[in-house]
């Protein structure tokens, strides 16, 4: 399988179903994306237009569907350490300490190399001396952290983040989203962020899809030719936003703070 | 609020020990005057303080020490061998669907037995020694635990489980780290519930047939018209199990001490 130049992640004519006892819904329609190495890419979308679904189908959590999901030239069919994935919920094992929770995806046999890569990436993500603390000694941004340093201990050649900061008070997803930039240049990790923030999704990507419910499409591809790091408030930036929220609400008044 | 609280004289502490001990002393107390007022004959229930007489009694001679400490023995070794039993089976079986289908029909129909219905065939198979005691003590304690352990494996949360797929986390170690913790709180609970069981099963035994333990000395109180020991060992049984429990609750404290701030989320 050969994949457009310069592109990691190739998504071409994806169908999802749910087959449900009583009907059939169609989560994906023919879903066509190319997703360049280091890329930053973010995902809005209505709750429920099969954004999560996507991420799962890229993640290999989800293998019976239709058409092509190609990374780096192999079909994905199921989970590899390829791909690392940060859900709205941190899902840390809350009897493991914080260091135990970021080693969880690495294997035994690392011997002293271990610790140091579980010490790095708790550093990587700002928690440095919290490494024995248990996960519910920590805030909700604390948790997301380690999350994230778990998903990225294999070094992981794509990071799918679903909603990650989505339950997160407004002050501590800002600081998040610089964290995850910090993270992005650091590691030249390729992401893909689902938000339903416009504002987030400007501020974090270099193209924002825009996808649309029932069945899930994707409606547009918005890119964010901006310099970074990007001044929210800046006319481009406020421009772009306004042509996001103008896909969700035709032609209603624009309120100041765009989320969906 | 706040005005009210200020004119209040006794402590919170003393509010709160008090409150225990309201119901225990009324009862004492009305127990200790309806039999002096001669409304409740002494070989039906004697007066409280005769009991304590009896208490102190039997503890000076040595003879409550004894018994209660025969059944202390069976109660843990019956209880300890089914904790084991059914914590080992209890994860074989709830990882392996094969052994689950191997081993559920006979368990689905030992299970509704009532420990105490095998005595008899238990008396003939161990005797009348602490072997058939142990046996049905162990029968009664091993299905809570049993049970639990497998309902805990069972309810194993699918987003660990997602988690860990992404990460390619080996099997030996999922079961290690996720599954088996997950699974602690249901053995407490099991365990927890297969020591009231235990405490039947003993007592029952112990009645039925022995020469020695609290259920020994209550059966033989009661041939002997001592209301008053009768009392007395059921009492004990009552402390005694009691304190068992709070251990346990603080061994469940201190393995599962995470819990206390996840059943939020
Ligand atoms: N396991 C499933 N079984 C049946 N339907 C599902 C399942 N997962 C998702 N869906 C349906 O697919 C659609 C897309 O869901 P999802 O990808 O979770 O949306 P989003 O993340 O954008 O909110 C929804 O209509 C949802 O009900
Ligand atoms: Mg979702």
């Amino acid at each position: 399988m050969q994949s457009p130049a310069g592109s990691t992640l190739v998504i071409q004519n994806l169908n999802k179903k749910f087959k449900t006892r009583e009907n059939e819904i169609i989560a994906l329609q023919d879903i066509n994306l190319n997703i360049h190495q280091g890329e930053f890419i973010s995902i809005v979308g209505r709750s429920g237009c099969g954004k999560s679904t996507l991420l799962r189908v890229i993640a290999g959590l989800e293998n019976d569907y239709e058409g092509l999901v190609v990374l780096g030239n192999k079909q994905i069919s199921r989970p590899g350490l390829d791909r690392g994935m940060v859900f709205q919920e941190h899902r840390l094992l809350p009897w493991l300490k914080i260091k135990d929770n970021v080693a969880f995806g690495l294997a035994d046999n690392l011997g002293g190399e271990k610790i140091r890569i579980v010490q790095e990436h708790i550093n990587l993500v700002g928690l440095t001396g919290f490494e024995k603390a248990y996960p519910h000694q920590l805030s909700g941004g604390m948790a997301q952290r380690v999350a994230i340093a778990r998903a990225l201990v294999n070094r992981p050649q794509v990071l799918l983040l679903d909603e990650p900061f989505g339950a997160l008070d407004a002050l501590t997803r800002i600081q998040m989203q610089q964290e995850i930039l910090r993270i992005w240049e650091a590691e030249k990790t390729t992401m893909i962020l689902v938000t339903h923030d416009i504002d987030e999704a400007v501020y974090l990507g270099d193209r924002v899809v825009v996808m649309s419910s029932r069945p899930g499409t994707v409606k547009k591809i918005v890119p964010v030719a901006l310099a970074r790091p990007r001044d929210r408030s800046s006319y481009d930036f406020i421009q772009i936003r306004k042509a996001i929220y103008s896909e969700f609400f035709a032609d209603a008044e624009k309120p100041f703070a765009y989320a969906i | 609020m706040s005005v009210i609280r200020k004119y209040q004289f006794v402590s919170p502490a003393v509010k709160r020990v008090s409150q225990y001990l309201i119901l225990p002393v009324a009862i004492l107390v009305i127990w200790q005057l309806l039999s002096q007022a001669g409304l409740i004959k002494p070989l039906i229930l004697p007066p409280p303080t005769k009991v304590a007489g009896a208490f102190w009694e039997l503890l000076s001679s040595g003879q409550l020490p004894k018994h209660i400490w025969i059944s202390i023995l069976r109660v843990s070794e019956g209880f300890g061998l089914a904790a084991l039993v059914g914590i080992v089976m209890g994860i074989g079986i709830g990882l392996s669907r094969t052994l689950d289908r191997l081993t559920d029909l006979v368990i689905q129909v030992l299970r509704p037995i009532p420990p105490i219905a095998w005595i008899p065939l238990a008396i003939l198979w161990f005797g009348i020694d602490e072997l058939s005691k142990i046996y049905i003590i162990f029968l009664g304690a091993f299905f809570p635990v049993f049970v639990n352990v497998i309902e805990g494996i069972r309810n194993t949360d699918q987003r660990f489980i997602e988690v860990a797929r992404i990460l390619e986390v080996p099997r030996w170690k999922l079961i290690r780290q996720v599954v088996i913790p997950g699974v602690l709180p249901y053995i407490m609970t099991g365990l927890r519930v297969s020591l009231g069981v235990a405490w039947m099963c003993v007592v029952a035994a112990e009645l039925i047939a022995a020469n020695q333990g609290v259920g020994y000395l209550i059966n033989d109180a009661r041939q002997l018209s001592q209301t008053d020991v009768v009392l007395v060992g059921m009492i004990t049984i009552g402390v005694t199990g009691k304190v068992m429990d709070s251990m346990l609750k603080r061994l469940e404290n201190r393995l599962v001490g995470w819990k206390i701030s996840y059943s939020g989320d």
